[in-house]
Order: C-alpha cells, then structure tokens, then sequence
C-alpha cells in the first residue's frame, strides 16, 4: 500500500537543476563583483573630472586608487630588494589566521558551554546575563591592552603574544554563540520535550538527543557572525600585543606610509577581508554537513 | 474489575493556575486490557489533560490514577506507554528509521536488535522503503503512521493517542482509522484514544466516553458493540448509524448544561460530520 509514496514525497533535486543553480550563484557574485568595481572606478573618474569635494573627501589616486593598482601591487617588491607584498601579505594572514583559529575554538567553546549552563539554571541566567552583555559594551580597543597586560605574563613561551591575541578574538566569538546557545537550547518545540519526558529520559540525554540539534541552526547563525569577527579580533589585538608579524603590524606599518603608497594598505585590507571572508566560509561548510533540517529551518 | 484494569482512575481532579479553572471533576474509569477506549467531547472539555493525567505528564489536583498496578509516575518511569500526539513531533534532524529507533536508544538496545525492529515497524505501519527518508520528505499521513511505529517500538501495554488523526483530511484519516485498528488487533496493546469526531470515535472504540463541557466530567459511556474486525462496511451498518446519534445526543446533554448556564460561551464545537 504505498499509496502515499510516490505522489507527496518530494523529489530530490535532480543534478542537472544542482549545477544550473551552482552556475546562477558564480554569475550572480561575479556579476555584483564587476557591479562594485565600475561603481568605484565611476565614482573616482566622475569626481576627478567634476573636481567634487565631499567636505574635507576629494576623489583621487591617493584616497581612491585604481582597483588595478591595488591589485599589481600585491604583486610588486614591498620595499626595494624586497619579497613581494603578497608573500609578505599571505605570511602575515598565516599568522593572524592561526591567531583567529584558535580565538574563535575557545570562544565558541566557551559559549557554547556559558549557554548551556545559563540554559539549565535559570538563576544563573537572571544573575550573569547582564554582566555577559556589560561584557559587550566595553570597546575591544579598551579590552585589549588589559587582557595583554594580564594574560601575557602567564602564558608558556611558545604561546607568547598571539596567545594573548587568541584571548582578544576569543572575547568578540563567545558572546553571539552563548546569546544563541541559550536562545536556540530554550526554544524547543513543548511537545517534543513532553515526548521525552513520556520516555523518562534525563535531562543529560535531553540535552544530547533533543536539545541540542534543535538549537545547531541557532548556533550556526552566531557562528556565521562570530568566524568574520574572531579574525577583526586578532587584528585589533595584534595592536597593544606590538606583534608585527600579522595583518594588524601590516596595516599599522603600511598606515605610515599611505601618502606615499596608498595602494599597500588597500591590498593588505583586501587580504583582511578574504580571510574574514575564509572563516566564513568554513562555518558555512561545517553547518551544510552538520545540520539537517528540514530547508525552511536552515538560516 | 479494578485489579486487572490497565489504567484504574479514582476521583481524579485537575484545576489549573491559583485561580482554579477545574479542567477535570470526579473522573472515575477503568480501562481493561485490549480495550480500545476513545474519549471524546467539546473543545476545552479536558480530554487531552486525561490523557496526559494518564501518562503522568500532567499531574492531577486529586485523586487516585493507577497505571498498569502502580502509580502513573512509577509506570512512566518504567516506559509502560507510547504516546502518539496530533502533531507527529519528529525529530527533523532525524531519519524516518532513527525516529522510530528513538525510544529503543534510550532503553538502550544494542544496534542489531533496533535495526531488526525497525524493519519490522516499518513493515507494520507499511512504510518500507522510507526508512531512510527525512520526516520533511513525508505527507502529514505518512508522518503520523511513523509516530504510531515509535510509540510501538518498545511494544507498551498502553497506547496513548491525542486526536492523532485531528489534522488529517477525511480520506486520509478514514484509511489510517482501518490501519490502526489492524495494528491494534496485531499488537494486542490497550489504546486510550482522544478525538472530537464522532464517527471516528465509534468506528475505533469498544466503549467510548463522553465528556461535558468545563468542568470535565464523564457525561455518559457508551459501549460500542459492532463486531470486530471492523472494515469500510462497517460505516454503512445501521447499527453504526444508531451509535453514531446515541453519542451525539449525549455529547449535546452535556454541552447544553453549560451553555445554558452560561449563554453565549460559544456553540458546541465537536465536528458534526454525517457519516
């Protein structure tokens, strides 16, 4: 009797429709990429011509440098005789990006479990919330001196500086994960506890088994927010750490010679943004194996 | 009787909130072995809370609710019952197999055996070849017939089901109404079964019991005495057709109780469909 089968069942999608979307999607990003480029171009040549002046903002090859100046000077010598700026530029986001990895790990770690807990005792969640979100309010430029100055004399020689670093980016990840940890743990359809409870199962495998699936697509959502962040954490804490051997030292050590060589700092901003973009991507990887949900609820 | 009753009720009151909206008064019921009961009344009447009371979900006010010989809470903990809801609450994260396999990794059955019961389960609700579907993939039928499998999965004594087919279209329902009663003859379990539809009440039933608006009480039982094995003929018999208005006429004395107390409260909302 499989009346039902073949008439409600929906069909997978077929691989044809999988490439011709797969191929939509490069079209579109390539599409919004040239969009961008001829809106800056645009922008610069109208206001070079017109000689507009947008308050103290006047449109130039020192505020707005060709996008293919940019781009060639990644690959020209960083100083005289010197390496090329892109494998100066790619050391330095190796360097930072171990910095954010590590940061995000511990940061999704803790809130992660920081949710957990303020899910399960609603005491401690009435009593911590408002200094977790107090915890947000403080400038990380304000944070980041202090938790050097702290953390750093503690630390094993061989996490020196970039493990005060992960501590900075550690503190912009846990705070959207615990936030939707909590929300995403608290959420779960009543019914689908009442069946558990009609089970007799502990809160442990509650937890395991209903709670914690239900709330992977809230947890996916902070950590979307959370990856780009983790890497702008270690840029800034590169900062008061004076590591140089990062993304944060190359903006600050390019900032200094942007009248002369503007297109430098753009180019290192531009690998900045492709390893937030990076993390990213990662997380979305990791969420389209873990999370199997029916497609509505998959944000 | 009492002492052999699956499910034994005595007095059992349940009010809600400080306030007190009695949902249940008085209730007094024994359910014997292999019955197939079904309770039915007006919306709000508190059938949904007795079953719940039942399966220690809810906890009564008063009273005295005794579950296979212990106490509900006791026969909970024990996994005396399944329990199949309205909505068929599948674990969306979850295949078809892993959502019927749920409750057997909690008792925790090694692989093999769930593996094995799960085939047959499925076979039973005659769902093969779904197994490894995701409930999102399944019509709203499909998905209740594997909400039946999970709550047979461990083979409870007691079934407990709340208007499960309450959101399915009449073709559907009637077909899924045959099935249970297949499964229930093959299982041999008892089936507490709550519904606001008459006809569906006195096809399934071997007693059915009616409830009057708030407060709920048991206006009246009626004992549902066509023949089993009981098919789509069985809808045409005369004999249904007298049950079928012996318990709306009860269902109307205990919902006119009420709304002559308490004019304007609304009309009595049990589905009213002519079978």
């Amino acid at each position: 009797m499989a009346y039902a089968a073949s008439a409600t069942a929906r069909p997978p999608l077929l691989d044809r429709e999988r490439t011709r979307n797969a191929a939509a999607s490069v079209g579109l990003f390539l599409a919004v990429l040239i969009a961008l480029w001829a809106l800056w171009e645009g922008f610069k040549a109208f206001g070079e011509s017109t000689g507009l002046r947008l308050g103290q903002f006047e449109a130039n090859d020192r505020t707005m440098p060709h996008i293919h100046d940019i781009v060639s000077t990644l690959f020209e010598p960083s100083r005289r005789n010197g390496p090329l700026l892109i494998d100066v530029l790619w050391d330095a986001a190796l360097f930072t990006a171990k910095e954010a990895a590590v940061g995000f790990t511990l940061g999704a770690l803790i809130g992660f479990v920081l949710g957990a807990l303020l899910a399960h005792f609603v005491l401690l969640q009435r009593g911590f919330l408002p200094y977790i979100v107090a915890s947000q309010t403080i400038p990380i430029l304000a944070v980041a001196p202090m938790v050097v100055v702290w953390v750093n004399p503690r630390l094993p020689p061989g996490l020196k500086d970039w493990g005060a670093v992960a501590v900075i980016s550690a503190y912009l990840t846990f705070f959207p994960v615990a936030i939707n940890t909590l929300r995403g743990l608290t959420s779960v359809d009543p019914r689908a506890l009442e069946l558990m409870r009609s089970y007799a199962a502990g809160s442990w495998k509650v937890l395991w088994k209903l709670r914690v699936p239900a709330a992977l697509p809230f947890i996916f959502a902070a950590l979307k927010i959370a990856a780009p962040a983790s890497v702008v954490g270690a840029i800034i804490g590169e900062l008061p750490a004076s590591i140089q051997n990062g993304l944060g030292g190359a903006i600050l050590n390019f900032n200094q010679y942007y009248v002369t060589a503007p297109t430098r700092l753009w180019a290192t901003n531009l690998i900045a943004a492709l390893l937030g973009i990076s993390f990213f991507l990662v997380v979305l990887l990791a969420e389209r194996l873990a999370v199997r949900r029916a497609p509505e609820h998959v944000a | 009787m009492s002492e052999q009753a699956v499910v034994s009720l005595r007095n059992v009151t349940k009010s809600f909130g400080a306030g007190g909206v009695t949902a249940l008064q008085s209730i007094d019921l024994d359910v014997r072995p292999g019955e197939f009961v079904s309770l039915i009344g007006p919306s709000g009447c508190g059938k949904s809370t007795l079953l719940r009371v039942v399966g220690d979900l809810v906890e009564p006010s008063s009273g005295e609710v005794i579950v296979n010989g212990k106490s509900a809470r006791q026969a909970r903990r024990d996994r005396d019952y399944g329990i199949v809801f309205q909505d068929a609450v599948l674990y969306d994260w979850r295949t078809v197999e892993k959502n019927i396999a749920l409750p057997l990794e909690l008792l925790g059955w090694d692989k093999g055996r769930q593996t094995e019961r799960v085939r047959e389960l499925l076979e039973l609700v005659e769902l093969q070849g779904f197994g490894s579907h995701r409930p999102w993939q399944l019509s709203g039928g499909m998905q209740q017939r594997v909400s039946i499998a999970r709550a047979l999965s461990f083979a409870p004594a007691l079934l407990l089901m709340d208007e499960p087919f309450g959101a399915l279209d009449e073709m559907t329902r009637e077909r899924l109404n045959s099935e249970l009663l297949r499964i229930w003859q093959a299982s041999g379990s008892t089936v507490i079964f709550v519904t606001h539809s008459i006809s569906e009440a006195v096809f399934l039933s071997t007693r059915t019991v009616v409830m009057s608006r708030r407060p709920g009480r048991i206006a009246a039982i009626v004992d549902v005495d066509l023949a089993q094995p009981r098919n789509a003929d069985t809808r045409e018999e005369p004999r249904f057709f007298e049950l079928v208005t012996e318990v709306r006429d009860r269902l109307r004395e205990g919902g006119l109780d009420e709304e002559s107390t308490a004019p304007g409260e609304g009309e009595l909302v049990v589905s009213e469909e002519t079978p």
